[in-house]
């Protein structure tokens, strides 16, 4: 089989189309993600008991099942108990929840890696619980986490082509309906690897020197 | 439960202390830190409180902070208690509102400076008077100017911690307690984590704080020469007891107790 450039023109509008349905499901799930994994995280440090243990669990669980299975869950299940959800919200939904797991951990680690002396330094000028965390710890507890936080940005963003299996219309599905259609299965799936290349590789630069300017923004050498 | 009956709801009289531990009590488990600790610290009073390492000197100025609970006994800071409030009468242990408000007479500084490292010199001092005092943006800079000049470090005023010797940050760390405006300062062997050579700038700030503040201090150090410069009295703590005190002529010259003199000795050989 032969590259067919006319071929690939063709269907470059749709599989654009399709890059950004994946962009924006990357970045829907991963901003859920990212409120959620704080709301998760914060929650094992409160001086509730049973709170802080359902939250483990429910991290625990959610880390250790697949995602193809908590999209599938969310999408089929949901309707048996009269909840019927879009495949775009059913898939931000599964993807959201399993990324704040991870996530929590990652932010978890940043917040036990700021020292005991700050959250003393705190109480000694009275700053409120809530004033220490906005003011003080999660600031530095931001560095640590920044290179955590960017591995798991583009893993949501390689995750994605598992929304395909509820038909969500992103580039995985993309390919695989233009393949089916055309019986030309090369062109699409090469454009879906280099996109997921480029963007890949783009953003890890990204996330990089985002790092390097947090630290110098916040003073931390 | 403790009976927190006979405790005061609040110290009245000519001379209240500034500071009083009654009959407090710390433990860790089955260790048991401080047993039945009694001291009054006057208003102003200079106290500095020296003994071996372990003897819970650290324990009773965290307590005083209210970083660590007391498991016997009530502390008072100003007459009023600290470590627990008036409910129908009695006293029963504080709530988190109560410490706050309670701890606001109170500023610290510790060994290892614990500044905001994301903060300027000048935001460290600005931040506990902004979010806490609610002073403006623009009186919280001028209160912080001057307590930076004050410590000799307004040159450094817009360098982030990470860019200053220890020395430098203790100074900053003085600055940043002094701008809460309390009435007692605890400083926990401030210059113990210290080059030799910077230490004097660091005394230098205290001993200025001592003779041109009415504030009330507390002071552990292991430092005998500068305890003796500037404390109005010396505390000496054995064992989660206070062993002996006295001024510190007396204390220092002339120990009563043989473990005070045996301590004495050992400091001066070490030097
Ligand atoms: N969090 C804790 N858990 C258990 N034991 C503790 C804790 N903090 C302090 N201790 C113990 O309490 C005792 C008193 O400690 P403290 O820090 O007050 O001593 P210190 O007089 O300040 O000693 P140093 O001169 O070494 O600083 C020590 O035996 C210490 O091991
Ligand atoms: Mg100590």
């Amino acid at each position: 089989m032969q590259w067919d450039w006319q071929f690939t023109v063709e269907i470059l509008p749709r599989m654009l189309w399709a890059t950004v349905n994946t962009l924006m499901a990357a970045g829907i799930g991963y901003a859920i993600a990212a409120v959620l994994g704080l709301i998760f995280a914060m929650a094992q440090r409160t001086r509730f008991r049973s709170l802080t243990v359902t939250v483990r669990e429910v991290v625990e669980f959610l880390r250790s099942t697949p995602l193809v299975l908590q999209i599938f869950f969310v999408y089929y299940v949901g309707p048996e108990y009269g909840v019927s959800l879009s495949p775009w919200v059913a898939g931000m939904i599964a993807i959201g929840l399993h990324y704040a797991a991870y996530l929590s951990e990652v932010y978890r680690g940043g917040i036990e890696s700021v020292s005991k002396g700050q959250w003393e330094a705190c109480t000694a000028i009275n700053l409120s619980p809530a004033q220490a965390y906005r003011r003080i710890i999660l600031p530095q507890a931001l560095p640590p986490s920044v290179a955590g936080m960017g591995n798991y940005l583009i893993s949501i963003f390689k995750d994605t082509p598992m929304l395909s299996v509820i038909g969500v219309a992103e580039l995985m599905q993309a390919a695989n309906a233009i393949g089916g259609q055309n019986y030309r299965y090369l062109e699409p799936y090469t454009i879906v690897g280099l996109v997921f290349l480029i963007i890949s590789l783009f953003s890890a630069a990204l996330i990089r020197s985002f790092e390097n300017w947090i630290r110098r923004k916040l003073g931390m050498y | 439960m403790q009976d927190l009956s006979s405790y005061p709801l609040e110290l009245t009289g000519p001379d209240v202390p500034m500071v009083r531990f009654m009959n407090v009590r710390k433990t860790y488990g089955d260790f048991v830190v401080l047993d039945d600790l009694n001291l009054d610290v006057a208003a102003g009073e200079m106290v500095t409180v020296i003994g071996p390492s372990g003897s819970g000197k650290t324990t009773v100025l965290r307590m005083l902070m209210t970083l660590e609970t007391i498991n016997g006994g009530v502390i008072y800071v100003d007459g009023k208690p600290l470590t627990h409030m008036p409910k129908n009468g009695v006293l029963v242990p504080a709530d988190a509102k109560y410490l706050r408000k309670a701890r606001s007479s109170i500023g610290m500084c510790f060994q290892h400076f614990n500044l905001f490292p994301h903060m300027t010199a000048l935001e460290n001092c600005m931040e506990g008077p902004v979010q806490v005092l609610g002073l403006s943006k623009k009186e919280a800079r001028e209160r912080a100017e001057e307590l930076l000049s004050m410590v000799g470090m307004i040159e450094k005023k817009d360098q982030h911690p990470a860019r200053l010797s220890g020395g430098q940050q203790q100074r900053v760390a003085i600055a940043r307690a002094l701008a809460m405006r309390p009435k007692v300062m605890l400083f926990d062997e401030v210059t113990s984590a210290l080059d030799p050579e910077v230490i004097g700038e660091v005394t230098n700030v205290i001993k200025d704080l001592v003779t041109k503040h009415n504030l009330t201090m507390l002071m552990v150090t292991h430092q005998m020469g500068f305890a003796r410069d500037i404390s109005d009295r010396i505390c000496f703590f054995f064992g989660g007891k206070i062993e002996e005190q006295n001024t510190p002529e007396e204390l220092f010259t002339n120990p009563q107790k043989e473990r005070t003199q045996q301590f004495l000795s050992a400091v001066k050989a070490a030097d």
